[in-house]
């Protein structure tokens, strides 16, 4: 007993120390913590409760059989972020850089089946050089593993991988499966082939932060969600950003007690829409003053700016916030920010997050590069995560509600719960000048003429009372009261239940 | 009395008139230019008429259409208010035509004293001490060298037509003096379409001081004491106060009386104020007597109980002064500081656009707010960025400057830039607090401009206090979340270290909000009461016996915290936490040396550069507009264009690329 006791003290040394401290050292050095000290800053103090510390590979070939390092190179088990449960994985870059074996494919699928039978997120913290080469097919198999997981977990449970190291190649595609990727700038990258096969096959000369950097995920190809400075701020954010997500999808988002009034009223928003329609405010202006205590936690800030997107607590329970942006591109949708939006609106139906939606957009961005790059079958994505979405659906329009876009965006008819106008929506096929160039076009030579045909048609549709005649819009509303508005709203709508039919998955226009 | 009145003004001093015009029962008639269509003068007027577009030249400046105005309303009478008409001969005369009553002084002497050469000959006759100079008009720029030197130097060459600091030159030799009149002369020439100059004594160590005058036109005027305004900035008057901590009775009193001596030489009517320059051994000059309300008027409301205002009216309506001179007493201290859209620590350059959040601290007996804006409003590039006028009132100057840096703490502005961090400096600055001023005192104490270093040192331990107490009540709440474990709920632990600009503090927090807050930091607590709640900006307490105010904005994981002028980050980690931050890499911003960023937002109106060419230090880079006013960029050192990133007529953000230079 006491020997065994002595050589689990000594597997727990080993463990703690993971690759050693010279390699413990090596990972401060380039700025970043360890897997275990990660561990200890994302979850409550001693709230860890590891898993499968002494598991090893089981690979004898290349000498691998004289180096085993227990825990092989990745931390598991589970803990709490502020009381609620999650599950994590955590690599270990001191140990073999962290790469995958099927042993440590195993640990991660271990606390990943656990988390969809008790339905908690999981979270993984990745940092590692890639599949266990020595291993072989065996090591590809873990990743193919672990990717069935994830695709089983998809929907279930909340999944998020921060990225605080290497993650290139295949194993790019758990994360990438996940429902929200954060990365750390500088320490971190992703990409399916690095610089050096970039190189020689296309001949691009491109550093990996370049190619596959925080910066360049986060603003450029859209994989990642949020770049953070460091891994504290990472692992702190990270811990923010859970306190809004239900554990699962049997559950609803988690409430806290806040002490901003639901009632309360923000007349500067009456000053908000500009009087000339063509000049752009800043959308998220309206977002913080209505949300509890201006506390929005947005997704995607530095991609496809036309539209937004992020959480945020009205009356203490999480919301979506879907709103499209004026300041960037008009606020128009286009393929980036209808794949951006559809993704998020599709995250929050599948956990029981009601989507606010803000709208002033004046329709899908023209273009061959739309075109050609398939805005047809992009706008469609967001159309068709709207529709199907069951959750409590509240748009509020602010100024433009422009063709199909008005559509798209929320509408009463992709079955919006509660759709509210403010006095200066325009609901319309397309904007007055559009408008009267197309039917009146016989008058197009003569100005005056058209003029005076914009401005009727103005006087007409440019109001949000040819919708509201119709019902599609439930009521218009005083920019002031939107948030109180909004809180009623989401009041009535709690034990909302709505169904789509039985099917075994729709076919969303991938 | 008058039954209704017109402001042919906006802003504060428009928002100021109806304040006095509605508690004298009168109805008042606001103008706007479609840039003020929602301002807040708008709002609190009875009735409102629009006279043309945003330029003031066409609209605040169109004397027909506010006679219009005042014949459709019906207005009997029309406060000036400051700037604009309040000051133009042609708008007395056409409202004279018209019937309807200025409230202001009578014409005669507008125009007798709105001409520098003419107001210093009608001074000297009064008896007031002028500064030595020659009044006549200068042909030369060897004519100005000769008058110079029987001056004696130092000698200003200022324009006749001048004001603002346009069209002024210091000489201090024959050279300067010769070069300073051709400058000043091009200058007035430009500004004011008058290139007439004059030459005087400068005065060294000089303190702006002025007197307020109420003159009711039935032979009656009194002086209502001085207002020291001797902070400028550029001969923008920043911060006044009243009184004067330089003057004494005897002084006040001889100020006081020559400035009546000269208001009645032009039969003055209504209030008016005389400046004067006083140099180090108190000798006084007369500069120019300001034929209107005046800016900084509510010091002087202050310290003597008076409504300026109501006395313009009355006057204006006939009536005399109930007041004697012997009735004026100087009660306590006031001090106001001018809040402007401007940013500090780029130099002033003026800050436009939407006030997204805008809270004024609350008036009382100590704090009074003169503004003109509200949360929503815009600062429009079209007129004075000013924001607002702060005044406090103390029974010291002491208590005045307290309840300033209170106020200031207090006034919680988003949106733009603002120059509070500025104000807060100079109420901090010992030398101001010493009370020794000159009009030099920006340009001595701040020479390299405003920095955040400018700013004094002030006890950290406050800061910190506050973080913690921040940080552990957001600890607490999110400890009580919903669905939490049982057995594993979240426990919030007594220690953290507050990292305040780099530097780790381990503290405790202990107490609750019920009970108040101890902060113990190195080993000494820190009380800390306060009903602050969660998401609100500002964190008002009681730390140290001192009340306090920070304002907090919240920073991915951490806050900005905004007190005494500064502001600092703080982030506010369990002692593990900052164990671990401390391994963090230190990252050093990019470096933004080579590149050419717009200082503001504006319109890009010209790039001066092509993509390859080499370019020396000082040379022109591109023109951005702003504000209407062009503001050249000019190379910081030699070197090669790169890329321009910005083509002429965009609009741009402030800091955004236009030219980067090659590596």
């Amino acid at each position: 007993m006491t020997e065994i006791i002595a050589a689990l003290d000594e597997k727990r040394r080993q463990a703690a120390l993971g690759g050693g401290q010279r390699r413990i050292d090596a990972q401060h050095g380039k700025g970043k913590l360890t897997a275990r000290e990660r561990i200890e800053l994302l979850l409550d103090a001693d709230s860890f409760e590891e898993w499968d510390m002494f598991v090893e590979h089981r690979c004898s070939d290349f000498g691998m059989d004289q180096q085993k390092v227990v825990s092989d190179g990745v931390v598991t088990g589970y803990g709490t972020v502020n009381g609620r449960l999650v599950f994590v994985f955590s690599q270990d870059f001191t140990v073999f850089g962290g790469s995958l074996s099927e042993a440590h494919a195993e640990k991660i699928c271990k606390i990943m089946d656990q988390a969809i039978k008790v339905g908690a997120p999981v979270i993984g913290l990745n940092d590692s050089g890639g599949a266990r080469i020595q291993e072989g097919v065996a090591s590809l198999a873990g990743y193919a593993e672990v990717f069935q997981r994830n695709v089983m977990a998809s929907g279930v449970v909340p999944q998020i991988s921060l990225i605080m190291g290497p993650c290139a190649g295949g194993a790019v595609y758990s994360p990438a499966m996940t429902d929200f990727i954060f990365m750390v700038k500088d320490s971190s990258y992703m990409f399916v082939t690095g610089p050096d096969v970039v190189k020689t096959v296309t001949h691009e000369a491109v550093t990996a932060e370049e190619l596959g950097g925080a910066i360049t995920h986060t603003s450029k190809s859209g994989v990642a969600d949020l770049a953070f400075e460091n891994d504290v701020e990472a692992l702190l954010q990270l811990r923010r950003f859970i306190d809004f997500l239900p554990a699962s999808n049997r559950e609803k988002p988690p409430v806290r007690p806040t002490s901003d009034r639901s009632d309360r009223m923000e007349m500067s928003l009456d000053t908000l829409v500009p009087d000339n329609p063509n000049k752009p405010y800043d959308m998220k202006e309206l977002i913080t003053k209505v949300v509890d205590e201006g506390d929005f936690f947005e997704i995607q800030p530095d991609f496809a700016g036309n539209i937004l997107t992020g959480f945020a607590r009205m009356d203490g329970a999480t919301v979506g916030i879907v709103a499209n942006q004026p300041m960037v591109l008009a606020g128009c949708l286009d393929i980036d920010s209808s794949r951006k939006a559809a993704r998020f609106v599709r995250f929050c139906d599948c956990f029981n997050i009601p989507v606010v939606t803000f709208v002033d957009v004046p329709g899908f961005l023209p273009g061959t590069a739309q075109e050609f790059g398939g805005i047809i079958k992009h706008g469609a994505k967001l159309l068709y995560a709207y529709a199907e979405c069951t959750v409590p659906k509240i748009t509020v329009i602010t100024r433009k509600a422009y063709g199909g876009a008005y559509d798209v965006m929320s509408s009463k008819h992709l079955r919006g719960d509660v759709n509210f106008a403010w006095p200066t929506a325009e609901i319309a096929v397309m904007g007055p000048k559009g408008a009267v160039e197309i039917i009146f076009r016989q008058d197009i030579g003569d100005a005056e003429k058209i003029a005076e045909r914009t401005e009727e048609y103005r006087q007409k549709f440019a109001n949000p009372f040819v919708a509201a005649h119709r019902g599609f819009i439930d009521d218009v509303i005083m920019p002031h009261a939107t948030r109180k508005r909004i809180c009623r709203s989401l009041a009535m709508l709690k034990d909302k239940k709505l169904e789509n039919p039985w099917r075994k998955h729709g076919n969303i226009p991938l | 009395m008058f039954e209704k009145i017109l402001i042919a003004n906006r802003g504060e001093i428009a928002c100021r008139v109806i304040k006095t015009a509605r508690k004298m029962g009168i109805k008042t008639v606001a103008v706007y230019s479609d840039a003020d269509k929602e301002a807040l003068h708008v709002q609190m007027a009875d009735e409102a008429v629009h006279i043309g577009p945003p330029p003031s030249a066409q609209s605040y400046l169109q004397v027909e259409k506010i006679v219009e105005a005042c014949l459709k309303t019906g207005a009997q009478a029309v406060h000036p208010g400051y700037g604009f008409l309040s000051e133009k001969r042609e708008f007395q005369e056409a409202l004279a035509k018209a019937g309807i009553t200025f409230i202001g002084p009578d014409a005669h002497a507008i125009f007798a004293m709105g001409d520098k050469i003419e107001s210093k000959k009608l001074a000297k006759e009064a008896g007031v001490s002028t500064v030595p100079g020659y009044m006549g008009v200068i042909k030369d720029a060897e004519e100005a060298v000769k008058i110079a030197n029987e001056i004696g130097y130092p000698v200003m060459i200022k324009a006749s037509a001048g004001g603002g600091g346009k069209g002024m030159r210091l000489a201090h030799n024959d050279t300067e003096a010769r070069e300073g009149f051709v400058s000043a002369t091009n200058e007035a020439k430009a500004s004011f379409a008058d290139d007439r100059v004059f030459i005087e004594k400068f005065i060294e160590q000089p303190r702006h001081i002025e007197i307020q005058v109420l003159a009711d036109g039935h032979g009656n005027c009194i002086y209502l004491g001085e207002r020291e305004c001797s902070i400028q900035r550029r001969h923008q008057k920043v911060i006044e106060e009243a009184p004067s901590p330089f003057l004494d009775e005897e002084t006040r009193r001889a100020m006081g009386e020559q400035a009546v001596a000269l208001a009645k030489t032009v039969n003055y009517k209504s209030a008016g104020t005389v400046e004067f320059i006083v140099g180090a051994n108190r000798d006084f000059y007369f500069l120019e007597m300001n034929t209107r309300l005046q800016v900084e008027h509510p010091v002087t409301e202050l310290v003597t109980g008076l409504d300026l205002v109501e006395w313009m009216i009355r006057i204006a309506n006939g009536e005399e002064l109930t007041i004697r001179q012997e009735d004026v007493k100087l009660n306590g201290w006031a001090v106001e500081a001018r809040v402007y859209a401007e940013d500090p620590f780029r130099g002033f350059l003026p800050s436009t656009g939407r006030l997204t959040r805008y809270q004024p601290p609350a008036e009382g007996p100590y704090v009074r707010v003169d503004t003109g804006v509200y949360e929503g409003g815009e600062i429009s590039m079209f007129y004075d960025p000013m924001i607002a006028k702060l005044i406090t009132y103390g029974p010291t100057r002491e208590a005045a400057i307290t309840h300033m840096r209170t106020a200031l703490d207090e006034y919680y502005i988003r949106g733009l830039n603002h120059n509070i961090p500025f104000l807060a400096a100079l109420m901090a600055h010992p030398r101001f607090v010493a009370g020794n001023l000159t009009t030099n005192f920006i340009a001595e104490e701040f020479p390299e401009g405003f920095t955040a270093s400018s700013l004094p040192a002030e006890d950290p331990d406050i800061l910190v206090a506050v973080a913690a107490v921040v940080r552990h009540m957001e600890a607490l709440r999110e400890a009580s979340i919903s669905g939490q474990l049982p057995g594993l709920e979240a426990k919030v632990g007594e220690s953290w270290v507050v990292i305040l600009n780099g530097k780790q503090t381990p503290v405790q927090v202990r107490g609750s909000a019920a009970t108040g807050w101890a902060v113990v930091i190195g080993g000494e607590a820190v009380d800390v009461r306060t009903e602050w709640q969660l998401g609100q900006p500002l964190f008002r307490a009681q730390i140290k016996e001192q009340s306090v105010c920070v304002q907090i904005d919240r920073k991915g994981a951490g806050y900005r915290l905004s007190h005494a002028g500064s502001s600092a980050e703080a982030l506010v980690l369990s002692p593990r936490g900052a164990e671990l931050q401390a391994l963090m890499p230190h990252k050093e911003p990019p470096d933004m040396s080579k590149f050419l960023l717009s200082p503001m937002p504006g319109l890009l109106v010209s790039v001066a550069v092509e993509e390859g060419q080499e370019i020396k230090a000082g040379e022109v880079l591109a023109v951005v507009e702003a504000m209407k006013m062009e503001n050249v960029l000019r190379a910081e050192r030699d070197g090669t264009v790169g890329k321009i990133h910005a083509q002429p007529g965009a609009s741009l953000a402030v800091d955004q690329i236009i030219v980067e230079f090659a590596a």
